[in-house]
């Protein structure tokens, strides 16, 4: 805690307040965006009239019924592509934690990061040229690049991990894969599984929106009933999308709550 | 003799059970995804594909393409920039509206309790949709009213990073020492003033750095609200997309890997001095 008296003048702070006044200003400059202008009468009253195409949503049970499959659709994308990108992170996780010496743990590790850089979706338009549109180019772009966070976070757990019952079950005579599945595995798992979840509840928010390139779920709705216009559809949507990223924050903070009550 | 012991896995049925359950659970799972690795030999799929990949060597250096480049990198870094501070504009008031460490309420009986418990509620909602509807969604919808370009990126990045500042700004003042603050409170000094000699001194630092870090987040996704129509490199790299040119695809990529770094580097530096 400061327990320093109030300075009076502070020309370090003097300079640092200057310089970002000076890049808001500037980017606002760049952009050629007055905000004070910006927010007029006429812009606000078109805003408003745009804001009521979407009103009342389109609550009708063939289209209800439309959304559900997409949402569970959604789910499915983000699931599998966690599971897929646990199952290969954890196998590259090996030679990232330096198992197999150092050249394969930085060569693991910069390919890694490689895949954590680019985002999901770019993959995504990548994807959707070699497999086509739909849920499947989703899927392996959510793969891609939850390979490359969980990856780096298992690799750092492996590497971390005391290596005492991996030595003693080696010394006892069990082959080095045995002695990884019964001496690592086990002390690791609780951390995998909760990095996993957190991934998950991140990917389902990034699997909502993929569609926005053709890559299936609520997003590739979304943007078909945009472009067609349909603004009360695309409302009922967007609310759907809300429910779902709400829900599973909600589910996700409760789990983390009695997790830690667990933990003391 | 030596015996050896025997090497059956003591917990098989169970992970053979759990085997079982887990495919069963996944099977519909995989049917809604699509799931078909045989999409990729697909003839025209491979062929579209090898042609994209294989522009991607050499990258596209040219000057007037890089000339283009360079203005809409700065063009992204602008929008991450207008976007954070116009955000901070929605999460100040917000966030302090919501923290349960500056509510007098909670003191003991006062007056116009419930119609401030009611003013709570309704800025978590707030918070709740402006952070719940992902940026690009918001980007999406912008574009229509005020045409392609970075100022509906702008707005989308202020509303939603809005929301989730004001989230983590409550959530900070409520996890810091809260006891000064109370106690000015109690003795009676405004809200803002309590915030302002209460709270601020000890939880400035870990405000600021969260706000620098959004403002790193910020730069990563202005790149991705380009493919929307939001401006920024995004933008670029969406037409080259569309076109298949992949020596300019692989020249924004990066360029953009570059950009990520330095955000990375800039907010790093900059939070190690704020601690």
């Amino acid at each position: 805690m400061n327990t320093q008296p109030a300075r009076q003048f502070c020309f370090k702070c003097f300079i640092h307040f200057a310089g970002l006044t000076l890049a808001v200003v500037g980017s606002f400059a760049y952009l050629s965006f007055n905000p004070f202008k910006f927010f007029n009468s006429e812009s606000i009253s078109q805003l408003a009239l745009y804001g009521s195409r979407f009103f009342p949503p389109d609550v009708h049970t063939a289209f209800l019924g439309k959304i559900l499959k997409a949402t569970f659709e959604t789910i499915a994308i983000s699931a599998i592509a966690t599971l897929l990108a646990t199952v290969i992170s954890l196998l590259f996780a090996i030679p990232a934690a330096g198992k197999y010496g150092r050249r394969a743990k930085q060569v693991t590790r910069f390919f890694f990061n490689f895949l954590r850089s680019v985002p999901e979706l770019v993959f995504a338009t990548i994807l959707v040229l070699a497999v086509g549109l739909g849920p499947f180019a989703g899927t392996l772009a959510l793969t891609l690049h939850t390979t490359g966070v969980l990856g780096r976070l298992f690799g750092e757990a492996l590497e971390n991990h005391p290596t005492k019952a991996y030595d003693a079950l080696l010394l006892n005579g069990s082959n080095a894969a045995q002695a990884f599945l019964y001496g690592t595995l086990p002390g690791v798992t609780a951390q995998f599984i909760s990095y996993a979840l957190y991934r998950w509840e991140m990917n389902i928010r990034m699997a909502t929106i993929l569609g926005f390139v053709g890559a299936g779920g609520l997003g590739q709705m979304l943007y078909y009933e945009l472009s067609l216009l349909h603004e009360p559809q695309t409302a009922s949507i967007i609310i759907a999308m809300l429910i779902l990223i709400v829900l599973v924050d909600f589910i996700s903070n409760k789990l983390r709550t009695l997790q830690r009550h667990n933990q003391g | 003799m030596h015996m050896r012991p025997p090497l059956n896995d003591p917990d098989a049925k169970r992970r053979f059970v759990y085997f079982v359950l887990g495919f069963i659970i996944l099977w519909p799972l995989l049917q809604l995804a699509q799931f078909n690795p045989l999409a990729f030999f697909e003839r025209s799929n491979l062929e579209v594909m090898g042609n994209f990949l294989s522009q991607f060597f050499p990258p596209n250096l040219e000057l007037g393409f890089l000339e283009l480049i360079l203005k809409a990198t700065l063009e992204t870094l602008a929008m991450a920039t207008a976007g954070t501070a116009l955000a901070l504009l929605i999460a100040v008031p917000l966030g302090l509206t919501m923290t349960y460490s500056l509510s007098i309420s909670r003191l003991g009986p006062a007056n116009g309790h419930r119609i401030k418990r009611w003013m709570r509620s309704i800025a978590r909602l707030l918070m709740v949709i402006l952070r719940g509807i992902p940026e690009i969604v918001w980007a999406l919808l912008f574009v229509r009213v005020f045409g392609l370009g970075a100022v509906a990126g702008v707005v989308a990045i202020s509303i939603t990073y809005g929301g989730m500042l004001a989230k983590v700004y409550a959530e900070i003042l409520e996890s810091s020492n809260t006891q000064v603050s109370r106690a000015l409170l109690l003795t009676g000094s405004s809200r803002g003033s309590a915030f302002l000699y209460g709270l601020l001194p000890s939880a400035g630092q870990e405000l600021a750095s969260y706000t620098v870090y959004r403002w790193e987040a910020a730069v990563r996704a202005s790149v991705v609200l380009g493919f929307v129509g939001a401006g920024g490199l995004g933008q670029l790299m969406d037409q080259s997309m569309k076109m298949l040119n992949g020596s300019e695809v692989s020249t924004i990529l990066l360029v953009f890997l570059m950009l990520v770094l330095f955000a990375d580097y800039l907010s790093w530096y900059v939070r190690r001095g704020l601690s």
